[in-house]
């Protein structure tokens, strides 16, 4: 039991500090990046594959680091403080992830091989329009509008994926589609395809989105051929959602010392804000907050580090619910105890909110996990978070 | 970072999992399990049976019976307690004026009340706050005047907890009226059968007899129960107060009481709402029990973990949603509150309501939650 990084993940933790703290430590110029397509800088996703952060999480034989989710998990959180743009999360975690569960070693080999590159960018195209299925299926393993056909033995997609982080900008796709004899398979699909189109937009945080159309747009189905791929979009998005908390966590931990800060500087009635009781009240429960969505975050890489894929589906569940609570009691009042100032584009925290909550919706929100959580609630006596695992028998 | 415990810190585990669970008499535990209130004699029999052992205090110096154990193991060892229904040690014995006494207390003074305190053949009582000095301290006006060889002692103290079983009392008093508000505070120690000195009790809102009013008037007590040296008391009291890292929140107890409470539920765990309330307070609850783990795992010397301050917030706000979901499930069955043998309802039903209603002096005592809200506020993020 030890909660702490170990010199390592220490220094790691610094280099992308220093890394992050250079590119964006000056907010203004995030929001110029971020103003410009692709939404990100080109420089610094260079930046980041050259120290090896866009292979973290693959094994050495296909071009990646081999490191784990805790070493993914920091790496997040210093690119969750400075709000950088870059899909670290969702190009490399997630997409990249379901490449790694999912490939073939040929298909590893070469995908992953440019990722960690910094020669492709990959996005997950996965959700689909509202409308079928519905919002009961928001955040559902599977695919049901876009289908996949072999009619002569080249895999065709058809159907629509919205929003798609960063689609438009993305080198190669992975796609979810619905298998003729059901199930849900996985496809590498160019981005600049034959039957593919593709139309950009901004998102809320900063960030990019696409609709992406598919209209028998040929491709590559990833790994073996007959097998069901739900559980591996399971399990990398438990991968994606503890890194995703992790981002929340940095950018918490900036909401509130901005607070702090301007509690302290900003003065009212003639006096210093952090005069006033209600308002310090307010950013020591903000504390509370964080302190307990760390706690949960860094268990939840724990677990995942473990290799158990069903405690740490449930572990990125449990830590899903607190951050997104958290994230959302920070982020709300990181605004209110600024007043006016964070409501403007320009200024850092109400961008942070953005972001968190675009995090907390990105794999699930809190109504989700807890829908989850509270299905099992039966099943067993008290929770143990050294083994995970909830005991049916009773102490005593 | 490491999920798992070291094999040695299981084996300990294991080893005090056992030892609460079969060295403890049955009848005890399940008095506490079941929220039942147990009396003088089943806390006495419980800390000698834990002293023998060596585990009453194993956080007080070696000298004088302490372990010597990490933060850690100090926090599996407390969990394991809880999670067994085993009534903790006396805290006013082992968690307050033991280690006060070990560090500040002359020879003399050592030998005559530790042993006494850790097999609790002495029952201590607090005598700290006053009707205008609770979580303000400092205001506290009981006087203790100098007669020769002996100080006289007279004032009131109040939420005297559980003091009707109590053979001494260690008190805070003004020694000196002229010094600022915390400079003139001495600590005294004071035999409760002393004459003068008169403990009436204070019916709360529960129903039971838990606190009480202690008057002091024109009680003689000896110069040699001065702790320390004259107003040094702040000092003490301030260690006394701030030396608890571990065992602020009562995790194990909690996790007990909500996993107790899923069984009592029954039927009505088929209610979606109530099975949200319930997962939502188990989330919680192991965000704290992490917490709690953090701040015991935690190596780095002496400094306190600043997320140790979460504790007592969370922990007690936890530990009352706790007690309304119990409430809650026993609904209009909570009404049999004073129901007896005779009741056709279940006994945690007629619990249900009287610990609830006691429970929301957990976020009052120990410091309320608004001076920790002020503590973090001030000392962890400088408002």
């Amino acid at each position: 039991m030890d909660f702490t990084y170990d010199d390592e993940q220490v220094a790691l933790r610094d280099a992308v500090r220093g890394l992050a703290t250079r590119a964006y430590g000056d907010f203004e110029q995030r929001r110029r990046v971020v103003a410009e397509d692709p939404g990100f800088s080109e420089k610094v996703w260079t930046q980041l594959a050259e120290m090896g952060l866009l292979g973290l999480p693959f094994p050495e034989e296909v071009g990646g680091v081999g490191a784990g989710p805790v070493e993914v998990g920091i790496v997040a959180a210093e690119l969750g403080r400075v709000l950088a743009p870059e899909p670290f999360l969702t190009s490399v975690v997630l997409a990249g992830g379901l490449v790694a569960a999912a490939g073939t070693p040929e298909q590893q080999a070469d995908v992953l091989g440019r990722l960690s590159a910094g020669e492709a960018v990959l996005a997950f195209a996965h959700h689909e329009p509202w409308g079928s299925p519905g919002p009961a299926a928001r955040w559902s393993p599977t695919a049901t509008t876009v289908t996949a056909s072999d009619p002569d033995g080249t895999w065709l997609l058809g159907g629509v994926k919205e929003p798609v982080a960063h689609g438009l900008r993305a080198d190669l796709l992975v796609v979810s589609a619905a298998l003729p004899a059901g199930g849900t398979g996985l496809f590498l699909v160019p981005g600049d395809g034959p039957g593919v189109s593709r139309t950009g937009y901004s998102t809320y945080d900063g960030g990019r989105a696409a609709r992406v159309a598919f209209d028998g747009a040929p491709a590559i189905r990833l790994g073996a051929p007959g097998v069901d791929q739900s559980a591996t979009i399971v399990a990398a998005a438990a991968q994606a959602r503890v890194a995703a908390c992790h981002e929340a966590l940095g950018a918490m931990e900036v909401a509130l010392s901005a607070t702090t800060d301007y509690l302290r500087t900003r003065k009212q009635f003639g006096v210093p804000l952090a005069t006033f009781q209600s308002l310090t009240f307010r950013a020591a429960d903000m504390y509370v907050s964080l302190e307990m969505a760390r706690s949960a975050t860094l268990w939840a890489a724990m677990v995942l580090a473990s290799g158990d894929r069903e405690r740490a589906a449930e572990a990125a569940s449990r830590a899903g619910l607190q951050v997104s609570r958290s994230g959302r009691h920070i982020g709300q009042e990181a605004i209110q105890l600024h007043g006016g100032i964070a409501m403007t584009a320009e200024y850092l925290v109400g961008n942070l909110t953005a972001r968190l909550t675009a995090l907390d919706h990105l794999l699930g929100d809190g109504h989700h996990h807890l829908t989850t959580l509270a299905a099992g609630v039966g099943d067993y006596g008290a929770l143990d978070p050294l083994t995970g695992r909830g005991s049916k028998e009773e102490h005593a | 970072m490491q999920l798992e415990l070291s094999t040695e810190d299981e084996a300990f585990r294991e080893e005090m999992r056992t030892f609460f669970t079969t060295q403890v008499p049955a009848e005890i535990r399940e008095t506490v399990i079941a929220g039942r209130e147990l009396g003088r004699d089943g806390y006495v029999e419980t800390q000698r049976t834990l002293n023998a052992a060596g585990l009453a205090v194993p956080h007080w110096p070696v000298e004088w019976g302490g372990r010597d154990w990490s933060d850690l193991r100090r926090h599996l060892w407390l969990e394991e307690m809880q999670a067994a229904g085993v009534p903790a040690p006396l805290p006013f014995n082992v968690s307050m004026i033991g280690p006060v006494l070990a560090q500040f207390a002359s020879q003399e003074m050592k030998e005559r009340f530790l042993p006494a305190t850790a097999n609790l053949d002495i029952w201590w009582s607090q005598g700290f706050s006053e009707p205008d000095a609770g979580s303000d301290l400092a205001g506290l006006r009981t006087s203790a005047v100098r007669d020769g060889d002996d100080w006289i002692v007279n004032g009131q103290k109040t939420w005297t907890t559980l003091g009707q079983y109590g053979d001494w009392i260690f008190t805070l008093v003004r020694t000196d009226p002229e010094a600022k508000k915390q400079a003139g505070i001495s600590m005294l120690l004071i035999d409760m059968t002393t004459p003068g000195l008169e403990v009436r009790p204070i019916q709360l809102i529960d129903g039971g007899h838990e606190v009480n009013e202690v008057w002091f008037t024109d009680v003689r007590v000896p110069g040699e129960n001065l702790v320390g040296e004259v107003n040094q008391g702040w000092t003490m009291a301030k260690f006394l107060l701030g030396n608890e890292r571990v065992g602020v929140a009562p995790v194990g107890t909690v996790k007990r009481n909500l996993a107790r409470a899923k069984r009592l539920a029954g039927n009505q765990l088929n209610d979606p709402l109530l099975r949200a309330r319930v997962a939502e307070l188990e989330n919680e609850l192991l965000a704290l029990e992490l917490t709690a783990l953090r701040v015991a795992a935690h190596s780095a010397g002496g400094e306190p973990h600043p997320a140790s301050s979460v504790l007592k917030l969370k922990g007690t706000e936890l530990q009352q949603a706790v007690s309304e979901l119990v409430l809650d499930l026993a609904g209009p069955a909570a009404y049999s509150s004073g129901a007896g043998a005779g009741s056709d309802l279940p006994e945690w039903t007629h619990l249900a309501a009287p610990a609830y209603l006691n429970l929301r002096k957990a976020s009052i005592y120990g410091g309320s939650n608004e001076i920790q809200r002020q503590i973090i506020a001030r000392t962890i993020l400088g408002l």
